[in-house]
């Protein structure tokens, strides 16, 4: 099973790992410390975002749900517009109007995330559905939670791309909670991937804490996808080692042994002793990335943080491509008024 | 030139858009080998093989993938067979369709077209005839337009599909197959976000939208006999609303009827008054009447009762005339 990916791919592949788990301690604190409204972790699930990327193309898209920043990140989403999204300042494209973990960028075919649950999932089958229309050799993958798949989006995208065999991989991280309900109050079914079945299509499971296996099972659903044989369903089990947000405390609702156990099977760490096996690694060269992704991090940060706020004008841009009559005599009302508040959000955040 | 109903008009705004733009895709519930329940998308599917496509019995998998397909570059015209049926693809349509470009900063966008029967008038009962128009009125980020005429049924859709932005195309089914009317053959654009003149009148502005603008101008004919001079505006897009025509109109006749067939809560109508109460109220001679549905689902057996009819319309005007 073991994939043949060469001695670079492998040691980015790691350092993008450690990079997102960086990543999330650094954000976290910048959010109990107030500087930050929110924030996603996606701590314990790296290797399942990493991996499923690695199999992609540049020209494939991506759906994401909001806990894959390693997806993104290694299809060229750049760091400081992570950080400046999660500050919703000027340097973020979005101009501040979503959420901390909500971003997206069309140039790396990443769509911009939404919170309602699984929506993405139909939307993904309608971009393969579209290339393959177009006679385009492009797949679509999309993420999702355990949680997603109780919702009817993804019955209604399964269904679809068992229907007119689009190209789509449908990635579940199984992490084992939604919030604060188990995977087995959401399904009666032993597994996730055995779903598939009743849609025509294959499912697999994989252990979605090892980075090989995550990425030799994609691979194996594009390269069949790109060879004209359908959707796949991947099962990836994984552990949602933090909160749910960063508005969560999971010590409510699961015990501290479980945690523990998982753990143990840390994807990073895993990744670690293969590489270090290898001979490709050693305890110098950990020392020397970790501390280089601290900098990286602390002076990104320090860079976005000194933006403004974006402009009073973008809350009323890109609603739909011209400015409407209404709108517009909203806006010309508002900036008459005098009242050129300054987001007191930067300050307090009620979330 | 070929006299057209509307459904034919519609029809031939689909197949001439096919024609010029490979990248608009039809599809829905019935569209391809049935050719739609009301026959909008007959032939198309023998033209285009490979870009007209029955779906899966799913709103919300017809919508979402449609919104898929807009992002990746196509001009998806996707049909919900009944406005009744829509709400499945509720979330899809308000909470990613009208949300993306915002959301996004402008660097996603839905390009679509979502077509869809509304409204009574066939005795459907409360699954083939509501107006919902103003859920989705009430969504920034969507446009929403309602053609009363085959010739302006083809302008306006051929206008939705060339647009940036996802499009509520609401069809008046009561006014399917009333009339015909000549509808030239290639291109005809109606703009969207015009409202129109169609009867002009000096003593009272009625306002209205689809099937009712044609109740309106029973009304506005009867009320000529009395002598009253009713003006007759049909909205034809409601968001983004031709304020400035309605406000024109009512400035002159210092009198307005709002007509609407949905319930009376809540509904587009009630915007209209709105609107014109804080900007024209030095106009106004008396108050604004809306005559509306009732604020009850929709009836089978007695739907004429519930309907909007010109006789009600007529009451309003004589109602507003008292002042």
């Amino acid at each position: 099973m073991e994939p043949k990916l060469s001695p670079d791919l492998l040691l980015t592949g790691y350092r993008n790992l450690v990079l997102v788990r960086t990543l999330d301690s650094r954000m976290l604190s910048l959010q109990r410390q107030g500087r930050i409204g929110f924030y996603v972790p996606s701590t314990g699930e790296e290797a399942c975002q990493v991996g499923s990327a690695m199999a992609l193309e540049k020209r494939d898209w991506v759906f994401p749900a909001y806990r894959e920043p390693g997806a993104a990140i290694w299809r060229g989403f750049p760091i400081e517009t992570l950080i400046a999204q999660a500050y919703g300042n000027a340097a973020d494209p979005q101009r501040g109007r979503q959420m901390p973990n909500h971003f997206g960028a069309s140039d790396i075919h990443y769509v911009t995330t939404s919170s309602p649950v699984g929506t993405q999932i139909t939307q993904a089958v309608g971009a393969a559905w579209a290339a393959k229309i177009r006679h385009e050799d492009v797949v679509s993958l999309t993420f999702f939670g355990d949680g997603a798949t109780s919702e009817g989006d993804f019955h209604a995208g399964m269904n679809f791309a068992g229907v007119f065999k689009a190209s789509t991989i449908f990635f579940c991280k199984n992490n084992q909670w939604a919030i604060s309900v188990p995977v087995a109050k959401q399904t009666a079914a032993k597994t996730i991937a055995e779903k598939a079945r009743a849609y025509g299509m294959d499912g697999v499971r994989v252990d979605g804490n090892d980075l090989l296996a995550v990425y030799a099972v994609t691979k194996a659903a594009v390269d069949k996808a790109r060879g004209g044989g359908g959707p796949t369903l991947i099962e990836a089990l994984t552990y949602r080692m933090g909160p749910h947000s960063s508005s969560d405390d999971p010590t409510r609702y699961r015990s501290k042994d479980e945690v523990e156990a998982w753990a143990r099977r840390d994807p990073i760490d895993r990744m670690r002793k293969y590489l270090e096996l290898k001979g490709l690694w050693s305890k110098d060269r950990e020392d020397a990335l970790r501390a280089e992704l601290d900098d990286l991090i602390q002076n990104t940060i320090k860079e976005v943080e000194r933006q403004p706020p974006p402009a009073i004008e973008t809350l009323f841009s890109d609603v739909t491509a011209e400015l409407s009559p209404q709108i517009r005599e909203q806006m010309e009302a508002y900036l008459a008024s005098g009242e050129r508040r300054r987001p007191e959000m930067l300050d307090k955040f009620p979330l | 030139m070929p006299a057209m109903t509307m459904v034919q008009a519609i029809n031939n705004a689909l197949r001439e858009e096919m024609r010029r733009d490979d990248r608009v895709i039809v599809l829905g519930e019935d569209v391809g080998r049935n050719g739609g329940v009301f026959r909008c998308t007959e032939g198309l599917l023998d033209e285009f093989p490979d870009r007209v496509f029955d779906t899966p019995l799913a709103e919300g998998g017809i919508i979402g993938t449609a919104i898929g397909m807009a992002l990746y570059g196509l001009r998806p015209v996707p049909e919900i067979q009944f406005m009744d049926f829509i709400y499945p693809a509720f979330d899809q349509i308000v909470s990613e369709a009208a949300k993306m470009r915002y959301r996004s900063g402008g660097q996603f966008t839905v390009p679509m077209t979502i077509r869809t029967p509304f409204g009574g008038g066939i005795r459907g009962g409360h699954y083939h005839s509501q107006s919902s128009e103003a859920y989705f009125c009430h969504t920034p980020g969507l446009k929403v337009v309602v053609p009363s005429t085959p010739k302006e049924a083809k302008g306006l859709l051929t206008a939705s599909i060339r647009d940036p932005d996802p499009v509520m195309f609401l069809e008046p089914k009561k006014l399917y197959r009333s009339s015909r009317e000549e509808v030239p053959e290639g291109e005809v654009l109606v703009p969207i976000g015009e409202a129109a003149v169609r009867r002009p009148g000096k003593d009272v502005s009625l306002i209205a939208y689809g099937y009712m603008a044609q109740v309106c101008l029973e009304a506005a004919a009867k009320a000529a006999e009395k002598g009253v001079e009713a003006e007759v505006i049909d909205l034809r897009t409601l968001v983004p609303l031709d304020e400035p025509k309605i406000l024109a109109s009512v400035k002159k006749t210092g009198r307005a009827v709002v007509v609407y067939e949905a319930p009376r809560t809540g509904g587009f109508g009630g915007e209209i008054s709105a609107i014109l109460a804080e900007k024209a109220i030095e106009y106004l001679r008396g108050p604004i009447v809306r005559v509306t549905g009732f604020d009850t689902p929709f009836p089978y057996t007695l739907e004429d009762v519930y309907m909007p009819n010109g006789d009600r319309v007529l009451a309003a005007i004589d109602k507003v005339m008292a002042f």
